[in-house]
């Protein structure tokens, strides 16, 4: 069964539609990245998925693990396991990350039908997850993001991911903003946290970071629609020529993707 | 101008002159009277009347319309009904106060009261210390709230009893003196209260007042004038928390005389209110005094919370500190107006002044008017008031990681709260304070009642 179905998606931000008619289908264990140049809607379509309400959706469908996404609010996706690591983690003055987090953890138990966790339990499963990014327990116990670095705050947003154990992860240019080291530090978070039963989404600019992550498959998303899409390859051919030859090319998505 | 409403005073005034006799025998203490003769000449002399909505100062409160209403008022001095005091139970844990409560206007002490007190301070009934110590209470009754403000005028026509809380010198008070205020009748009620606090030089207290309203289906108004006097040296920390209801009318003056190195931090939150109007004004007349005032205040369906502030730097090398927030949801509307005012001298000033506004919905409505009269130079002043949303970006975010929308705004506006909460440095009230806070928003319902018996007053039975 595929994890995420989406098909001929429409949306777009203040009446100006942005994507224009998205199809992607995503198997467990794969990993795909998005490129394409700016502005061609890499981030609206994650916002979309995520269910950010700035957004509006005038056509198609989004299925997770066989469940419509969209008419669902943020939480209910959340819950059904989508996850989105922020291209700009937001700063909560006054949240602390141990009651952000326990709200996440419990509110999630709680739409599955579980008790809430108790503290200890809580704080050993914040320590363990803490160590796949490396996060200092001094960060964990600050404001949500208030004061973070760059890289800690996308350090953080992979922490998080950990602690909700997501079936599919969008990660929206985590590379950005990011030193090599922090880079190989988040990359390797993902890398741990993949498994055979989830995905992920990987939205970048560059090839770099998918030297860390392997992707499956490399899709070119261009004026809201996927233009083309391969294999690992592909990112490599980008990196070297740009997008410019593809935008006079027939697109070569797969017929798979395209909505029955 | 051609007044457009009644004016409230009048019926006020009639009714004293119908009963004057009856009250100043009721009430029996000469320094009382004496300033309530004082107040009436005052009223009928000067053509006074209550602001309405618009006049200068009262941009959203009608107090004029606050005192239209036909009260009832205990001239008679009819005691309230002792279950109501034996009933109540401050709960907040943690919390050893020396206690008086206040039904309606009449205050009722316990001996435990007294006995929990160190030698050098009186903590009780004002008419019984004005009726044994006249000329001691004369220095300072009426002294500090300016009888030209109507609704001080009327207080004092009104006051027949309060709460007198005189600490001696260099008496430290370490355990902290509580007033309970207790709204509860059968029929509509005006009370009239009134507290004055005695410092004298270097003596400290922390005193604790808290309004509650009883029974939630009657309406009353509360007509509150506080006087304090801080003498050389002297330290209070006070904490004035509403948690009154819908029909509940609070009309509430702090007026402070603060001299030479005194400290004052004046902290206030309006839990739950119908309408509520604060006036505190802090007169720094000493080199070296400080007062913080600080305070938040949560709006409720179409509540009014109305905070005016009025801090003057009479003298040299003072400091103030401002701080108010509030947090508005549904139709309710909020006012702060505050000013700093640095007399020609007051050199070596360091004034700040600081107001946070939160409108959760689109209907709620926040009027800000921060101030700044300076006639001097060389000093340090500052002031800002800003008016916003909960930020949609952050919203998103928490939804995202699964917390369900209320949840979110709830832990926002509660983060949003917290420095406030910080400033009231009492064991175990800030950390009731910040579990008020957290349960105030987390948006339970109008009923008030429900809530409040819930929160801060067990039913006897509990």
């Amino acid at each position: 069964m595929n994890l995420l179905e989406v098909c001929d998606l429409h949306a777009g931000i203040d009446g100006k539609e942005i994507l224009k008619g998205i199809n992607l289908t995503i198997r467990p264990g794969e990993i795909h990245a998005i490129m394409g140049p700016n502005g061609s809607g890499k981030s609206t379509l994650s916002s979309v998925l995520a269910g950010n309400p700035a957004f509006t959706v005038t056509g198609g469908s989004a299925r997770l693990d066989g469940k419509e996404l969209l008419g669902q609010d943020p939480e209910t996706r959340a819950h059904e396991g989508l996850f989105l690591s922020f291209q700009y983690p937001v700063e909560i003055p006054g949240v602390s990350m141990v009651n952000f987090m326990r709200a996440a953890v419990n509110a999630k138990r709680k739409y599955l039908g579980l008790d809430p966790m108790n503290a200890s339990d809580f704080l050993k499963l914040m320590r363990e997850k803490r160590k796949i990014v490396d996060l200092d327990n001094k960060l964990a116990s600050r404001s949500v993001n208030e004061g973070f670095s760059g890289g800690e705050k996308k350090r953080n947003e992979i922490f998080q991911m950990a602690m909700l154990e997501p079936k599919l992860a969008i990660l929206d240019e985590t590379d950005s903003g990011l030193d090599i080291d922090a880079l190989r530090i988040v990359a390797e978070g993902v890398n741990r946290l993949h498994t055979p039963q989830n995905a992920a989404i990987v939205i970048t600019h560059y090839q770099r970071l998918l030297d860390y992550i392997k992707p499956d498959f490399v899709h070119v998303l261009y004026k809201g629609r996927i233009i083309h899409s391969g294999g690992p390859e592909l990112a490599l051919e980008l990196e070297e020529r740009g997008y410019d030859w593809l935008k006079a090319q027939p697109d070569n998505t797969r017929p798979e993707d395209a909505c029955i | 101008m051609i007044a457009t409403a009644p004016d409230a005073l009048d019926q006020y005034l009639d009714l004293y002159r119908n009963h004057r006799d009856t009250i100043d025998a009721a009430c029996a203490a000469e320094p009382l009277n004496n300033m309530r003769h004082a107040a009436f000449a005052a009223l009928e002399s000067i053509p006074m009347r209550l602001p309405g909505k618009g006049d200068e100062g009262y941009a959203v409160t009608d107090l004029n319309g606050m005192f239209t209403p036909d009260y009832g008022i205990n001239i008679n001095r009819l005691p309230a009904s002792a279950d109501v005091a034996e009933a109540f139970r401050c709960d907040v844990p943690r919390l050893s106060t020396a206690l008086a409560i206040t039904v309606n206007d009449t205050p009722r002490l316990t001996d435990t009261t007294a006995r929990a007190l160190p030698e050098g301070v009186w903590f009780g009934s004002l008419r019984r210390f004005a009726q044994d110590h006249p000329t001691r209470l004369e220095q300072f009754y009426g002294a500090i709230a300016p009888m030209k403000r109507p609704e001080v005028a009327l207080n004092t026509l009104l006051a027949q009893d309060g709460i007198l809380l005189w600490v001696g010198k260099g008496v430290k008070v370490d355990k902290p003196l509580q007033i309970v205020n207790l709204l509860s009748a059968s029929t509509p009620v005006m009370a009239v209260r009134r507290l004055l606090v005695v410092m004298e030089e270097d003596s400290a207290a922390t005193l604790l007042c808290c309004d509650h309203t009883m029974d939630c289906t009657n309406s009353y108004l509360a007509s509150a004038v506080a006087e304090i006097s801080l003498a050389r040296g002297a330290r209070l920390n006070m904490f004035d928390l509403e948690e009154s209801s819908p029909l509940t009318s609070r009309c509430a003056g702090v007026f402070v005389d603060q001299h030479q190195d005194s400290e004052l931090h004046l902290g206030s939150a309006t839990l739950w209110c119908g309408t509520t109007r604060n006036d505190y004004e802090v007169s720094l007349n000493g080199p070296g005094a400080t007062a913080r005032l600080s305070g938040l205040a949560i709006g409720s369906a179409s509540s009014l919370a109305d905070v005016n502030t009025r801090v003057a730097h009479m003298s040299a090398h003072c400091t103030s500190r401002q701080l108010y927030k509030f947090a508005l949801p549904e139709v309710s509307r909020g006012s702060f107006r505050g000013l700093v005012y640095v007399a020609p001298g007051a050199k070596g000033t360091d004034a700040e002044q600081n107001c946070r506004n939160l409108l959760a919905d689109p209907g709620a409505r926040m009027h800000t008017e921060p101030q700044l009269e300076i006639y001097c130079d060389d000093v340090k002043a500052s002031h800002g008031a800003a008016t916003g949303q909960l930020s949609a970006e952050a919203l998103f975010y928490m939804r995202q990681r699964g917390i369900p929308e209320a949840e979110a705004r709830n832990m926002l506006m509660q983060a949003f709260m917290a420095d406030v909460v910080d400033t009231f440095t009492m064991d175990g009230l800030q950390d009731r304070l910040r579990h008020l806070v957290e349960k105030r928003l987390s948006g339970a319902g109008p009923e008030a009642c429900a809530n409040c018996s819930a929160s801060c007053i067990p039913t006897p039975s509990a």
